[in-house]
């Protein structure tokens, strides 16, 4: 039926099949879009936020979609900027979870602001003193770039490939891409950063409060540079993923090795720096601020001190060894453990810095704000899920999103 | 004040997140723009009718 918009070559399963996987997801998609329209037409009172707990269970799905979606910037970078060539065969893939994973972020936050027609707002009323105004602009902007970044891949379809210009203008904009790979690595460097500035800064919360450089707390480096190292274990994840669902192989040992090894090296030098800021704060900081370590971690029902060893020891450490040692990135199996845990660990990064900070009493009259997320907070953050399959699914079917497909599957 | 930000100052901070905005939309554009341009003259140069 849709055979011939279907990359030359390439195998893909019937359209019926297609299209009822794509309905499937899609009743996902419309309880989170009616959940969204209860956000819109009802307010945020359908959310279990308060005034004493602002952050709902989506702005930690914001803060971890940017951070896996760090993959397209970083690894845009390598290939444009740095010249490594062998990554041409893996940054579509890039492009494509970046684009959804930023177009989810916006989406959150437009549901995020309650009142989305109101979202100009902060480019016209702009309060130059916010991180999250830098954050904002930074999203668009980034968010524009991997537009820019998508439009080649969207205009080699098989058929939109026949318009001449079409055809030419794909070209052309495969010629420059380096200044769009090298704006979105600006962009993205700090509007990552400042997302962990948010919390650094806020020195009533001593859970969270860092020192730094200049203007700058610790965890502005550590969001930046953890999203760089992370995001390709996302990456690699959903090719794995991919390559589970359609039973085939589609991109090269060789280049999944690559991006596994930098991607572990960059882990490394994370989770060194994580180690070195943890204990800082923990015996420098904190206790200036009148706390010790197990305050943050004790007296409550969630929060112990397994979420820390879980984030950098077993989601941290790990995968550092793992991906950095020859012999175990090459095992197939430790392999996917190494990224999966990669994936885990930045996403429980985020979740500490967003939601744990949040609980974590300050007074000494407060008690551990444990906060369960209504259904409508949890139906929309599932709804930029089942939309990025669907995204995905699309542009799998009908784009070359994996070069190396028609050679690795030629019988 | 400037059309395009209502709460315009000349200050420090205004200049930066507005420059640092500008100036990439200045990219972007730019970018964009010899993009289409230089399709436009392939296109009419006949170059990639054979697809």
């Amino acid at each position: 039926m849709d055979s011939a918009l279907i990359p030359e070559g390439a195998k893909r399963c019937p359209f019926p099949v297609f299209a009822l996987g794509l309905a499937a997801v899609g009743v996902v998609v419309l309880w989170g879009v009616y959940a969204m329209g209860l956000c819109w037409f009802k307010g945020l009172n359908q959310t279990n936020m308060n005034d004493y707990y602002g952050f709902a269970l989506w702005i930690w799905a914001d803060l971890a979609v940017i951070a896996i979606g760090g993959g397209a910037f970083f690894t845009g970078l390598l290939r444009y900027v740095f010249g490594i060539d062998e990554l041409k065969n893996i940054v579509n893939l890039t492009v494509v979870i970046g684009f959804i994973c930023y177009s989810s972020a916006l989406l959150i936050l437009a549901i995020d602001i309650g009142q989305p027609l109101r979202g100009w707002f902060i480019f016209w009323h702009a309060n130059v003193h916010s991180m999250l105004t830098e954050v904002a602009f930074c999203l668009s902007l980034y968010f524009s770039v991997l537009t820019i970044e998508f439009i080649p891949l969207i205009l080699e379809n098989r058929q939109v490939d026949k318009v001449p210009f079409f055809h030419n203008l794909g070209h052309n904009m495969h010629g420059v891409m380096a200044i769009f790979a090298a704006t979105g690595a600006f962009l993205s460097c700090f509007h990552q950063g400042s997302l962990g500035g948010v919390a650094g800064v806020m020195y009533g919360r001593p859970f969270a409060y860092r020192e730094g450089f200049l203007v700058w707390p610790w965890t502005f480096f550590l969001f930046t540079w953890s999203a760089a190292a992370y995001g390709p274990c996302f990456t690699l994840t959903v090719l794995k993923m991919f390559e589970k669902i359609t039973k085939k192989k589609l991109v090269k040992d060789n280049v999944v090795h690559l991006l596994a090894k930098i991607s572990g090296w960059m882990i490394t030098t994370y989770i060194i720096a994580k180690i070195i800021d943890t204990i800082y704060w923990a015996t420098v900081t904190a206790p200036s601020q009148g706390f010790k370590f197990m305050d943050f971690y004790s007296n409550n029902s969630f929060y112990g001190v397994w979420i820390l060893v879980l984030e950098i020891a077993v989601c941290g450490i790990v995968p550092a060894v793992l991906l950095t040692k020859k012999s175990f990135r090459e095992n197939p199996k430790l392999l996917l453990t190494a990224i999966i845990l990669g994936t885990i660990g930045v996403c429980l990064n985020r979740w500490v810095m967003v939601l744990q900070i949040m609980a974590v009493p300050v007074m000494s009259f407060d008690t551990w704000a444990l906060y369960i997320p209504s259904w409508q907070e949890v139906a929309t953050t599932v709804l930029p899920v089942a939309y990025g399959v669907i995204l995905i699914a699309l542009a799998y079917r009908y784009l070359p999103v994996f070069p190396q497909e028609r050679e690795l599957n030629a019988d | 004040m400037l059309p395009f930000c209502f709460e315009w100052a000349w200050d420090g901070g205004h200049i930066l997140f507005f420059g640092g905005m500008w100036y990439t939309i200045a990219i972007l554009g730019a970018g964009m723009t010899y993009c289409v341009a230089k399709t436009i003259v392939d296109t009419m140069a006949g170059k990639g009718s054979h697809h």
